[in-house]
């Protein structure tokens, strides 16, 4: 038998009190765009609530009736939790992606690195294919090639495509606000940033085919032409 | 040395096939001695393609399984001495290809053609994975439409990482090559130009096939295109990429059945 290591992106759910307010706020984001939580790992980080076991598990149902499904919890003590439950993480570190590129960064997840405060940043210089994905949650991504329809770059800081964006690109995804998004060519499926996003429905048809930017302000996302 | 090369596309119905077969026979038409591979297992085709499937005894799965030797699967064009078809098992699925039985099956291959061309299934999973993984050269074929040339730059991704090649740090040499083009049509802009299916692939052109009846006539008579029909517009673009394949420089161009005016005029006094 031999045991692996594995580490993977999940999205953390953070409730705050009172419950009831939060989950209504939930349904109203999850109307907008009904499968998103579909067949995700989710973690739920119980920290901004003080909650007990069975509040705990009355939490976990009404997830459940939602298609949430909550594949373990963080943030509360308890080792003497329910075996029902899900399992409590320790030391996950925030978006701790499956990082594709580089190499060397594989599997590290599960012992925490000592955090390195150099930037440090991914340059990818052949297009990236569609189904294939980039995840470099450590900083910027810079993409010489184009991003084919259906393939996807996150990125911990901000994403430079210097060919055509048509993929999905999601910068700031370990929760910086600050990141942008650069593309000389905006074909894209879907921009986000520190977790808002906008589909290519959502753009405006004078934003596309040119050059563009994508920023956060005011946590509304913004697009602006480059040239 | 001997040369692997793979025919895919991921999306069906774009005309691998087809290529395979008239791609085989033109290099076969140099002088080439080339083997052709169905890796179509349980939805063969390349046998009616070459019109050999009266002729089907052994097949592939065979060879893997021990049942038969490659020698007695293979089986000889009646048309060209040096171009051979290894078919696909129609009764089984993909899962009696395996890794090692394949690798084996084309290492002996190797020893005895000068082109393996192997006849990918559509899709992306065993059988498509298998036919690619030992491949030298892709043939990418894509028709000028988004969902193919998607589907293609899916393959492109899967022939940079899941190929023997590509594992081992070495890159595959890979070819785009469109069929089915309709330079009317794409002037009206209702198919994606040459330039466009070129920008998102970013892969360099081995050819046009124009869309053409030609080519059907060609697959139902059971005789690939460049045999069957040597002077029509599709098989003159087949045989330039089949150059092409074998390094010779041939300038770029879409070669077309639709005759001039001075032609029409000449074409009528002569007869």
């Amino acid at each position: 038998m031999r045991l692996h290591g594995r580490s993977l992106m999940a999205f953390v759910l953070s409730p705050t009190a009172p419950i009831t307010d939060w989950l209504t706020t939930l349904d109203k984001r999850s109307r907008t765009s009904p499968a998103f939580f579909a067949g995700r790992p989710i973690i739920l980080d119980l920290a901004a609530v003080a909650l007990n076991e069975s509040q705990i598990g009355e939490l976990i149902t009404q997830l459940t009736e939602r298609g949430i499904r909550v594949m373990a919890l963080e943030g509360t003590e308890a080792d003497v939790l329910d075996p029902s439950l899900p399992p409590v993480l320790k030391r996950g570190r925030q978006a701790a992606g499956e990082a594709v590129v580089p190499p060397s960064d594989k599997g590290v997840a599960t012992a925490r690195p000592p955090r390195r405060q150099e930037p440090s940043s991914l340059l990818i210089e052949s297009p990236i294919r569609s189904g294939q994905s980039v995840i470099f949650p450590n900083g910027d991504v810079t993409v010489l090639g184009s991003v084919a329809s259906g393939a996807e770059v996150v990125a911990g800081g901000s994403i430079h495509v210097y060919g055509t964006l048509r993929g999905r690109a999601m910068a700031g995804s370990a929760g910086n606000a600050r990141a942008r998004i650069f593309c000389s060519k905006n074909e894209a499926e879907l921009v986000s940033i520190d977790g808002y996003y906008r589909t290519a429905e959502e753009m405006d048809a004078n934003l596309r085919s040119r050059p563009a930017q994508c920023w956060l302000e005011n946590r509304v996302l913004a697009i602006a032409a480059l040239d | 040395m001997a040369k692997v090369l793979v025919v895919t596309s991921g999306k069906g119905g774009v005309g691998k096939t087809t290529s395979t077969a008239a791609l085989g026979a033109a290099l076969a038409q140099a002088g080439q001695k080339v083997a052709v591979v169905d890796f179509d297992v349980g939805l063969r085709n390349l046998d009616l393609v070459m019109g050999a499937e009266r002729r089907v005894v052994f097949d592939f799965i065979n060879v893997i399984q021990g049942v038969a030797k490659l020698s007695q699967a293979l089986i000889r064009d009646k048309r060209l001495e040096t171009l051979w078809l290894l078919p696909a098992s129609q009764t089984r699925d993909k899962d009696a290809l395996t890794d090692e039985g394949v690798a084996g099956v084309i290492k002996e291959l190797r020893d005895k053609f000068d082109w393996i061309i192997c006849d990918s299934p559509a899709g992306i999973e065993r059988g498509a994975t298998l036919a690619m993984r030992f491949a030298d050269t892709a043939v990418i074929v894509t028709n000028p439409e988004v969902s193919s040339v998607r589907d293609s730059d899916r393959i492109i991704g899967l022939l940079d990482s899941k190929t023997e090649k590509a594992e081992k740090g070495q890159r595959i040499d890979k070819h785009v090559l469109i069929t089915r083009y309709d330079a009317q049509r794409a002037a009206r802009g209702e198919m994606l130009n040459i330039e466009d299916v070129l920008d998102i692939l970013s892969t360099p052109l081995l050819g046009i096939i124009p869309e053409s009846e030609e080519v059907l006539r060609a697959s139902n008579l059971g005789s690939p295109i460049t045999l069957n029909n040597a002077a029509s517009a599709a098989a003159r673009a087949y045989l330039d990429a089949a150059r092409r394949l074998k390094g010779d420089d041939v300038p770029m161009s879409i070669p077309s059945d639709r005759k001039g005016l001075l032609d029409k005029l000449f074409g009528r006094r002569a007869a």
